[in-house]
């Protein structure tokens, strides 16, 4: 049996057998059920990942089961696993795996564990499918299956009225996005006549100077198509437009938020877009339009992420931003570097996420920066780890000039590796957003840190401490967790409560809530939870200079990647060759952004709240995310109610049914035979009618 | 099995048992449909096993001919006999039989041997329908379908049921009426009432055209389409649970069969024609009825105003003239039969415990009656066609069938997924999620065994027909390549129309990246 089939298949077995055990054997089995599964996929995977760094391996397709068959179309559930699926089988199943073992720790406080742990693996499955997949059907199949997940995982605290709303964005904007994905799969059947990604691939460099009719007007058939496929990445990978559910999906677990809308699902997007690589190569249009969306995304995301003050919120901003690097490197025909950013970028940010839960652990199921502060040497291992992310995400290391070869982080090898793309492509526009985006990354992340872990304690303020501290004196403090958030939350123990400290102008400009511990004493959290970090802290220091050979220099990443994606060997080598300026310019502008946050958060600690004061109405526009949610709720979710409230008294009531069968019964009544005869003697009146009508019939063909 | 007659047992089993039922007490009479569903669901998978497949098997199947009596040059006849369409619906409907009676179980008290008698009865007409190949008999049966069904609704139904009934009445008759003509007419000019014979008859175009609104005016109001559909929401809403579960389940599907059976293959050319007249009625359905389904109250009425925009995918898939579109259009039927039959019976579920549809008056769901809430979760998701269920294969192809001949169309049509995600979503956090704030609510227990074994196999027979279709497209391959061979003269092109483009000049990469600014001329 092909390892592929156990990798794939435990998760789903897992979830099944974990989420339907029965509550008697406890909580217990169904953790380690699920946990056992994904350690082992974990296991299966790194060696078929390792087979492909040395070239041993070959792209190989393990067929399962036929799926349908309907005139021409034809597909089947199959696996493939060639270098690309094989990037993203590590990265998943070592993210997930380690996201369930935090999970023991994070989520112990919780009465529905199995349920959680279930949802994790029927998540990892779904993704696997979808990274796996050999057609486009089975890879909407994984689209949707995360989609599930996720919706599931968004709404697990499903008492929560803001959860609950969270959940049905993300699934309905994604739809979205899905629409232009079935459309794709759609497109690309009329014109291929198949759904097999490979057939598809292999005939799409002969589509040249094709045309195809779409929605009455003629369009180059392979922007139709790569369009259309976009729109379905752009929806799962959070890009500008159809971004506004990943920041609630941080309603969340925070592993959730670390495995899906972090490190797996949300690059979905990136993967799609770089395993249909050779298709977006024939469409300049298309490219440019990914470039385009990516860039725009990347700068968006991170003004946006620069003003919140809820550490996974500036953290899914980070995310969205980072996912626009990763298309605009696809945009400029970097798939390489793209899918190296999605690598490195998968254990760095599941790292600060995973960190960011246990500062949240620490801190009483507070999120609120505001009312951090100076927990640097409270939870040590928690900031230690925190550091090498944000080390990572910043990408802090030492160019390659005179001579050396380039060493740091993993960001640093990845971030560099597409700002020095865009230029080599010919993108200044791209490098500039790109260099800019640098620095704003560093200043968000490092002011994560600084609001953090330095400055002096401001947990006073902190709705959270004090419950905590109210609490202790009950049972100890050893335990702050114990017990939810006092009575109101009694049902509910251990949820988190972001956006209970909704953004408002006023509120949010006291960057600097009075100082004070309110007498509470933070705690490091438990080992099953620092091991994750610890691995992961490994991944965001060493996946950078240990892999960027495989992936974006020109002859090991032709080898690496043996076509199973478009890899543009030109372009790598002229990405080494750009000026020493542009190499230098990330760098540069990580430096400044360092330098201003340390500036604004540690030396001058005021100077945030005097900064925002004095740009107020762009700190308004950054701190309310652009006013997306205001206009779409304006433009979609309210008409949509109110059309549909129209629809039904107007049309249906008072025009269809006026005018139909009410109208009808006004006409018989007036006709003083009377509806309540009529109504009595309907059925008669039909089966005799029927009857009638019939024998007429018959009589009339007899006779003629 | 030549010559044993397994389609008139088929039709036999139920009609004894309606008139057994009627002799019988209450429990009797629960007993007695209970059996004759289960024979007949037995003889259902018998059909279904010994259908013939692939190259050289006959396209009518278990046909049974017994000559009645004559009509000038027509014979009306004891005609039955299926192909992979007719089958695929028998199934359905015997599939569905025992489980609407589990579910009327312990909710019907009143006259308890009538309403078997009716449910069997209905079964009969329905089985009837898809059997039938004497285009009398089918009208027969047709349109005597109804007449439980009016029963069903009309005295065991909630507090508005006259006008609910009435409103079905009154929109089924003109339709049918005008469906009789047609036939007639049809009779006179062929001379022959055998339905596969007129399959194969070429009328002349102009005729086909008002052959076709006639037919079409019967089946847009059984499927129903916009405008007509108003008569769904308060019959579902007045009917018993089973009676949801049939209406919804097979009764809506009577209207498609017959676009399948009557309106495509004798009428190809006026198809063709009033194509743009399907596809605009359906595009309006989508979008306004899942609009309108988005604010309903009322948990019947989402339900069943969601049945009109996923009957409207039907309509597209049938009139897209290519194998996806019409077995797309067969896999709705299929799928949406289950889901929204288990669907109903989800409300059914609450509603006999706290006798109101109100969806305000629920939530919390999930916190004491998790089984329950998994298994609505199920259908949810298989409502909003979520892969891997069955109606993802059902929507799939029918789009991808409709892309072909109108992108707009399809476009349109697969908003739907999108609207349609969001009313069922926006149902399930009202009812299962949320907290537990009522005492009535906390109150309720969840799923019995007999619950269960009503849900389970529909459960196990939507993921089946998402993870597996082969075994539900296989048996209607070949009739669907017939009905496209006989579309073909037809068929629209589409407007799609993609021009062949250029060979690539060179096979692998590094042709045309020459200078390292390769995307420069995109930018």
């Amino acid at each position: 049996m092909s390892p592929i089939l156990a990798i794939v298949f435990l998760p789903l077995i897992a979830a099944i057998v974990g989420g339907f055990s029965n509550k008697s054997f406890g909580t217990a089995f169904p953790k380690i059920v699920t946990t056992g599964a994904l350690l082992i996929a974990c296991a299966l995977s790194w060696p078929i990942f390792i087979g492909f760094l040395n070239g041993t391996s070959e792209a190989t397709v393990v067929p399962v089961l036929h799926w349908l068959t309907s005139g021409t179309m034809s597909f089947a559930w199959e696996l493939r696993v060639d270098a690309l699926t094989a990037v993203m089988l590590v990265v998943v199943t070592s993210v997930s795996a380690l996201v369930h073992i935090y999970s023991w720790g994070y989520m112990s406080e919780d009465p529905d564990q199995p349920r959680f742990f279930a949802y994790l693996s029927l998540f990892t499955f779904a993704m696997l499918m979808l990274v796996t997949a050999n057609n486009l059907v089975q890879m909407f199949f994984g689209w949707e299956g995360v989609g599930l997940a996720s919706y599931l995982l968004i709404g697990f605290w499903f008492r929560k009225p803001s959860a609950q709303a969270a959940a049905i964005k993300a699934f309905v904007v994604n739809r979205v996005g899905d629409l232009g994905f079935m459309l794709g799969i759609f497109g690309t059947f009329l014109v291929f006549g198949t759904v097999s990604i490979p057939e598809i691939l292999a005939a799409a460099p002969n589509m040249a100077g094709s045309t195809i009719g779409f929605l009455g007007a003629r369009f180059d058939t392979m922007t139709v198509l790569c369009l259309l496929l976009f729109v379905g990445a752009m929806g799962k990978s959070a890009q500008l437009g159809l971004h506004t559910w990943l920041p609630d999906a941080m309603e969340g677990p925070t592993p959730v938020s670390a495995l899906i809308h972090a490190a797996t699902m949300v690059t979905a997007g990136v993967f799609m877009v770089c395993r249909m690589s050779p298709m977006f190569e024939m469409s300049p249009v298309a490219m440019g339009v990914v470039t385009f969306v990516g860039a725009a995304t990347c700068f968006f995301a991170a003004t946006v992420g620069t003003t919140q003050t809820d550490i996974k919120r500036v953290i899914a901003y980070s995310t969205c931003s980072q996912l626009g690097y990763m298309f605009f490197a696809a945009g400029v025909g970097a798939y390489g570097a793209a899918m190296f950013h999605l690598f490195t970028h998968a254990f760095f940010k599941a790292l600060l996420f995973l960190g960011a839960g246990s500062v949240i652990h620490a801190m009483h199921h507070e999120q609120d920066m505001r009312f951090y502060g100076g927990l640097r040497k409270h939870i040590p291992v928690t900031f230690w780890t925190m550091m090498a992310g944000t080390l990572a995400i910043t990408g802090v290391g030492i160019p390659g000039i005179f001579g050396f070869d380039a060493i740091g982080f993993a960001g640093f090898h990845s971030k560099d590796a597409i700002i020095e793309a865009s230029w080599a492509a010919g993108v200044p526009s791209a490098f500039w957003v790109g260099v800019f985006v640098a620095l704003l990354t560093s200043f968000y992340s490092w002011r994560v840190v600084f609001l953090t872990f330095y400055g002096k304690p401001r947990w006073a303020g902190s709705e959270h401490i004090q419950h905590a501290v109210h609490d202790a004196h009950g049972h100890g403090h050893d335990s702050p967790d114990t017990h939810g958030h006092g009575s109101e939350h009694a049902n509910a123990p251990a949820q988190e409560d972001s956006g209970h400290h909704a953004p408002s102008a006023t509120h949010a400009l006291h960057d600097h809530a009075p100082e004070g511990t309110a007498g509470y004493h933070p705690h490091e959290s438990p080992i099953v939870m620092l091991i994750p970090l610890l691995v992961l802290t490994i991944g965001a220091i060493a996946a950078g200079f240990v892999f960027h050979g495989f992936f974006i220099e020109p002859e090991a990443g032709e080898r690496f990647w043996k076509g199973s994606l478009f890899f543009n060997e030109h372009l790598m080598h002229a990405m080494h060759e750009v000026p020493m300026g542009v190499k230098l310019s990330a760098t540069i502008a990580m430096l400044l952004g360092l330098g201003i946050s340390w500036y604004t958060y540690v030396v001058k600690p005021g100077l945030a709240t005097a900064t925002a004061e004095h740009i107020r109405p762009l700190y308004t526009f950054l701190l309310n995310k652009w006013y997306f949610d205001e206009l779409y709720n304006f433009l979609f979710v309210r008409p949509a109610f109110a059309i549909g409230r129209l629809l039904w008294k107007a049309g249906d009531e008072n025009t269809i049914d006026r005018f139909g069968p009410n109208g009808l019964a006004n006409v018989v009544r007036v006709g003083s035979i009377g509806a309540v005869k009529l109504q009595s003697g309907y059925l008669y009146t039909y089966a005799f009618i029927m009857l009638i009508g019939l024998t007429a019939a018959l009589t009339w063909v007899i006779a003629g | 099995m030549s010559g044993f007659p397994i389609l008139s047992v088929m039709l036999a089993v139920p009609a004894v048992a309606a008139i057994a039922c009627l002799f019988a007490g209450d429990k009797g009479a629960r007993w007695i449909a209970l059996a004759a569903t289960f024979v007949d669901l037995a003889l259902g998978i018998l059909l279904w096993s010994d259908f013939q497949m692939g190259a050289g098997a006959p396209q009518w199947q278990f046909v049974e001919h017994v000559p009645l009596f004559d009509m000038g040059t027509a014979q009306f006849a004891w005609a039955l006999g299926i192909d992979g369409y007719a089958l695929m619906l028998i199934v359905l409907s015997v599939f569905l039989m025992p489980i609407c009676i589990g579910a009327s179980w312990e909710a019907i008290q009143k006259r308890v041997p009538e309403y078997m008698s009716a449910f069997l009865l209905t079964e009969v007409l329905m089985i009837g329908t898809f059997a039938a190949q004497d285009l009398f008999l089918f009208y027969i049966f047709f349109e005597g379908g109804l007449i439980p069904m009016f029963l069903i609704i009309g005295i065991w139904g909630g507090q508005n049921r006259i006008y609910a009934s009435y409103k079905f009445f009154l929109y089924t008759l003109l339709g049918s009426l005008l469906m009789l003509v047609a036939m007639i007419a049809m009779v006179l000019m062929t001379g022959t009432t055998s339905i596969p014979a007129l399959m194969a008859y070429d009328f002349p175009p102009q005729m086909q055209t008002w052959l076709w609104l006639a037919f079409f005016a019967s089946f847009a109001v059984k499927m129903p389409m916009w405008p007509v559909h108003t008569w769904l929401p308060d019959a579902h809403v007045q009917a018993p649970t089973a009676g949801s579960v049939i209406l919804a389940g097979v009764l809506l599907k009577l209207g498609g069969y017959g676009f399948l059976r009557f309106s495509l293959p004798m009428f190809p050319e006026a198809s063709a024609q009033l194509m743009w007249l399907v596809f605009a009625l359906s595009c309006v359905a989508v979008v306004y009825t899942s609009l309108v389904a988005l604010v309903q109250s009322d948990m019947k009425k989402l339900i069943a105003y969601s049945s009109v925009a996923h009957m409207a995918i039907v309509t597209m898939g049938l009139f897209a003239f290519n194998p996806q579109g019409i077995e797309g259009a067969m896999m709705v039927m299929l799928g949406h039969g289950l889901v929204s039959g288990a669907l109903f019976l989800c409300v059914g579920v609450i509603y006999d415990r706290l006798h109101t549809r109100e969806i305000s008056r629920y939530g919390g769901l999930a916190i004491n009656m998790p089984r329950y809430a998994v298994l609505f979760l199920l259908f949810t998701m298989a409502s909003v066609g979520l892969p891997g269920t069955s109606n993802f294969v059902g929507e799939f192809l029918g789009l991808a069938g409709v892309y072909r001949v109108s992108t707009i169309t399809a476009l349109i049509g697969t908003t739907g997924i999108i609207l349609g995600a969001a009313y069922m979503l926006y149902l399930f956090r009202r009812v299962v999620w949320g907290d537990l704030t009522r005492d009535d609510v906390k109150a309720m227990p969840d799923l019995s065994l007999r619950e269960i074994a009503l849900l389970v196999p529909i459960a196990a027979a939507v993921l089946w027909m998402g993870v597996y279709p082969e075994s539900f497209l296989a048996p209607m391959r070949a009739d669907t390549a017939r009905l496209v061979a006989r579309l073909e003269r037809a068929a629209p092109a589409g407007d799609s129309k993609p021009t062949p483009g250029h060979p690539a000049a060179a096979p692998a990469h590094g042709e045309a990246h020459g200078a390292a600014p390769a995307h420069g001329g995109a930018h």
